[in-house]
């Protein structure tokens, strides 16, 4: 009774906190543009047109002019270059900040193993995604579809490009986002940074598995889910060619591709690995907590990289380093803030005390909420879609003792509770770029529930299949008698403290 | 020649031992243990899964005294360890056969 009194006066505050955006909304409806999907291209295709006309649109142009600048030559942009080297490189650091974070909830026995699950992941898709990843997720459309690339950039082919093999001279491929201008950074770096996303949304799902999955189906897992669930998704919603990126479908850094894919993904799995042995009866507490809110701190970190970085793939701006980096930047900063102080206030009403991993929870929950709306909302909305991310995932969270499943570490609970919440609602938020329901735009709101159905159910029924797969060939789960001993010990023959 | 033994609340060890220091006393040996009495344990709560800790961490300490001096000893712990809450533990004497000094082989009350 108290919880349900407390939840409504929080959804009333958030009701009450609505009315100002919505009516700054409305100020902006008819001054917001209509989306328009650009076609963000192939860098040869725009190397072969003529330089263009630079478009710095005067107001006083001629009044007939096309309603449509022409598309323009791509031009190295070393600023945004640089910013991209860096998101890069932060998005990577968030992998050992997720094992931490997962690494500190597991018990002492199963620590090193937790951390493995990410890090291996570093390793595999590492690998896969320069031999074969990029390809599948950007190369060229594969008959048209939508659906996933073809193998013309197998190995990274041609994002060097050789001009005099005799002298080594070489000149470097361009990816330029907006056609419309001509700020561009290589295609390697480009390449790079979703290297690390790849890398990141399969080590979010080993949350589901902590404790009892064997490490030799983990790897094979990791492996076979990037290229058959990951890159496709990555290719529909990201590339310019995808089927989801022509619908109009909103998702600025990863909240269907990344969070509701990992999540759903992780729920699937589940099915054919069971719970734990012991579980719910047998004391599974945290082992270190601390380890799990330094990764909480590196993660918040990194994902500056991740949301602020993305602004790369921005519908309308050719700025990877400008005013659209420095907006994902600050929703980035308020989400998260206000999503760890309201899980905080949840649990502080619901059971009686504030604690820590509460907190570290709110935080990540608001950060996986905010991906998706990262550049495309004002920083009210980042403040009550923050809001929002800790009570939707404190609630997510609880499903898991009502139904019964052990999802270990809350990756479907939070990542995928939170990331579909956030992808629908920036259908309802947005207004920068981009218009949804509270900017009038009622369609975008359907666009992106199609959208989050379309990628939950794919990620879904291929994980299934996967993990059905590999149930009945390598085995999902350890023997009894080694998970009770731990992981680490069995799986790696080490212990994580020889204190 | 008895052996004290008493389990106390952690965080009274210190006042625990500089009293006894002031009577006297020159040797303690002291543990940290887990155990529950009155006192019961207390839950623990991470994300909504909820752990009963049955064990609550206490320190046992043992002080070796001979007959004369454990009236007053007991006295002294009680005095030190007591916060008037539950929880404040308790005090067992313990008949004790021998003691052996192991440097000098002294034994009975010289050996404490």
């Amino acid at each position: 009774m108290k919880l349900r009194f407390s939840l409504a006066l929080l959804m009333l505050v958030i009701m009450a906190a609505l009315i100002p955006v919505a009516a700054m909304a409305e100020e902006k409806k008819d001054a917001a543009p209509a989306v328009t999907a650009p076609a963000a291209a192939t860098p040869a295709a725009d190397a072969a047109k003529p330089a263009a006309a630079v478009p710095t649109a005067a107001p006083t142009a001629t009044p007939a002019a096309p309603a449509t600048p022409p598309d323009v030559k791509p031009v190295l942009n070393t600023g945004d270059t640089a910013w991209m080297l860096v998101s890069s490189a932060l998005v990577l650091l968030m992998i050992p900040g997720l094992a931490l974070f997962y690494g500190g909830m597991v018990r002492q026995k199963n620590v090193l193993s937790t951390f493995m699950h990410s890090f291996v992941a570093m390793g595999i898709v590492g690998v896969q995604w320069a031999v074969l990843g990029y390809s599948l997720a950007f190369g060229g459309d594969v008959g048209h579809m939508g659906l996933i690339g073809d193998f013309s950039k197998v190995m990274l082919n041609g994002l060097v490009i050789m001009k005099d093999a005799a002298t080594g001279t070489v000149d470097w491929a361009l990816f330029q986002n907006y056609t419309k201008e001509p700020g561009a950074i290589p295609e390697l770096v480009f390449a790079m940074y979703q290297c690390m996303f790849a890398i990141i949304t399969v080590a979010l799902i080993s949350g589901a598995m902590a404790e009892r999955v064997k490490f030799s189906a983990y790897c094979v897992f990791v492996l076979l889910w990037t290229t058959l669930v990951y890159d496709p998704l990555a290719h529909w919603v990201w590339m310019t060619d995808g089927w989801l990126f022509k619908k109009g479908a909103l998702d600025f850094a990863g909240g269907t591709v990344v969070h509701l894919s990992s999540g759903i993904s992780a729920l699937a799995f589940l099915i054919f690995l069971g719970k734990r042995h012991g579980f719910p009866q047998e004391r599974m507490a945290p082992h270190n907590l601390p380890l799990t809110l330094l990764g909480v701190g590196l993660l918040w970190f990194g994902w500056f990289g991740f949301n602020a970085g993305s602004a790369i793939v921005g519908v309308n701006t050719s700025d990877a380093a400008g005013g659209l980096a420095g907006l994902a930047f600050a929703t980035t900063t308020i989400a998260p803030a206000a999503a760890g102080l309201s899980w905080m206030i949840a649990e502080w009403i619901h059971s009686g005390k504030p604690s820590a991993l509460g907190f570290g929870s709110g935080v990540v929950a608001g950060l996986v909420v905010i991906t998706p709306a990262a550049g495309f909302v004002q920083p009210g909305a980042a403040l009550l879609m923050g809001l929002a991310a800790g009570l939707v995932c404190y609630g997510g969270i609880m499903l898991k003792a009502k139904f019964k499943y052990d999802d270990s570490l809350d990756a479907f609970g939070v990542h995928g509770v939170g990331g579909t919440f956030g992808a629908i609602i920036t259908g309802v938020f947005a207004t920068v770029g981009a218009t949804g329901l509270l900017a009038g735009n009622a369609k975008q709101l359907m666009i992106q529930l199609i959208a989050v159905l379309a990628a939950g159910a794919y990620a879904f029924i291929v994980t299934l299949i996967i993990s059905f797969v590999l149930d009945k060939t390598i085995g999902l789960r350890v023997d009894k008698e080694d998970e009770i001993m731990g992981l680490d010990q069995t799986q790696h023959s080490e212990s994580g403290y020889n204190m | 020649m008895k052996l004290i033994e008493a389990i106390i609340k952690p965080f009274k060890l210190d006042e625990v031992k500089d009293a006894l220091n002031d009577i006297g006393i020159e040797g303690i040996t002291v543990s940290e243990v887990k155990g529950f009495g009155r006192q019961k344990g207390h839950t623990e709560l991470y994300r909504g899964a909820e752990y009963v800790v049955d064990f609550i961490p206490k320190i046992k300490l043992e002080v070796a005294v001979s007959d004369d001096l454990v009236n007053k000893v007991v006295e002294t712990i009680q005095g030190s360890a007591k916060t008037g809450r539950i929880g404040d533990g308790k005090i067992f004497v313990i008949s004790l056969e021998e003691a052996v000094r192991i440097r000098t082989g002294e034994t009975g009350n010289e050996a404490i």
